[in-house]
């Protein structure tokens, strides 16, 4: 019966167990990371645009020293997610792409800042 | 006999922890250097300047009635023990506010850059007070103060270090023009610049 109880408990879903935020190791907590924004130049993108209205796509490459098209996967990936918008337009015969947070991102971003926060504390609470 | 395996109660920390710490450290360090980077954060609080422009002028128009130079100046250095300490503190709540660690990056570079000058400043008082050399004093320390504000504004965003000028150029002044000015200089440049750009820093740049 224990057995069976217990394999009950495992199936149930972190998030649903009393207490669940107390219990859960870092190592769990940082499996449960939103992917998208992990990874180090959507990271950027996203905290980059945090802090500004908007930004051009070169000012992005600017400051995130990247190339051309891998500055385009990434964002298109934010953008797949509704993380950031993209605006084309000209400036005279030149195209331009600004791109600016969501409020989705920024919830996305808030909420990766509160993981990390989380992570330090559990690590310095053990 | 045979005896059955005993697990501890508490088991022992894994060994990723280390690593997740730092690199939770590590992630929110970059976010705070990109922010810093993408020109519209800086650790420097605009509030903290403000309330520090505040007492300078409360403390200006007290040591002008100080009947001695030295008077004046121990009202000055008091100032000066406050100032860093209300700096250090509306830091913090920045820094707090915004979920960085202060420390971090350009935070770090920032402290490094700005401490020598500062420290070069209080030798340099002890000797001018020694030789008797009273009068160059505020022009000595706002030329200081503006070099450090300049060393340390080189990462932070582009107002820190342009403020860090116009604190040396008011030294400059201060140390040129009648001797009879330098008390009011020192007053205008440490009072009024840091009203002057601790609002729109405080107000662009995340407080």
């Amino acid at each position: 019966m224990a057995k069976n109880g217990a394999a009950r408990d495992d199936a149930r879903p972190q998030g649903a167990l009393k207490g669940s935020a107390v219990r859960r190791s870092p190592a769990k907590k940082a499996d449960e990371l939103d992917r998208l924004i992990h990874e180090r130049l959507r990271l950027g993108i996203v905290s980059a645009l945090a802090v500004n209205d908007s930004l051009s796509f070169s000012d992005l490459k600017k400051l995130m020293s990247t190339t051309d098209g891998n500055l385009s996967v990434h964002a298109r990936k934010l953008e797949e997610a509704e993380y950031i918008a993209c605006t084309k337009s000209f400036e005279g015969r030149m195209p331009k792409t600004q791109y600016r947070l969501t409020a989705a991102g920024r919830r996305a971003l808030e909420r990766y800042l509160d993981h990390m926060e989380a992570l330090i504390r559990a690590t310095r609470d053990r | 006999m045979r005896m059955t395996s005993v697990r501890p109660l508490r088991p022992t920390p894994s060994r990723d922890t280390p690593a997740l710490h730092l690199r939770a450290m590590d992630n929110l360090a970059f976010i705070r250097n990109t922010m810093e980077a993408a020109g519209a954060f800086t650790a420097v609080s605009g509030w903290g300047m403000v309330a520090i422009g505040v007492l300078a002028i409360i403390v200006a128009s007290v040591a002008a009635e100080q009947k001695t130079a030295t008077a004046a100046l121990s009202i000055w250095l008091a100032l000066a023990v406050l100032s860093p300490a209300i700096m250090i503190w509306a830091m913090v709540q920045k820094a707090r506010a915004a979920k960085m660690p202060l420390l971090s990056g350009p935070g770090r570079k920032f402290v490094l850059s700005f401490s020598p000058p500062m420290a070069v400043g209080a030798l340099l008082t002890l000797v001018l007070f020694r030789a008797g050399l009273m009068e160059a004093i505020p022009g000595v320390w706002l030329l200081l103060y503006g070099t450090a504000v300049v060393a340390g504004g080189a990462f932070s965003v582009k107002i820190v270090p342009v403020m860090g000028l116009c604190f040396m150029a008011a030294g400059v002044v201060a140390l040129f023009a009648p001797v009879m000015w330098a008390p009011f200089i020192l007053g205008a440049a440490f009072g009024g610049l840091h009203i002057g750009f601790g609002i729109p820093i405080a107000r662009r740049h995340g407080g």
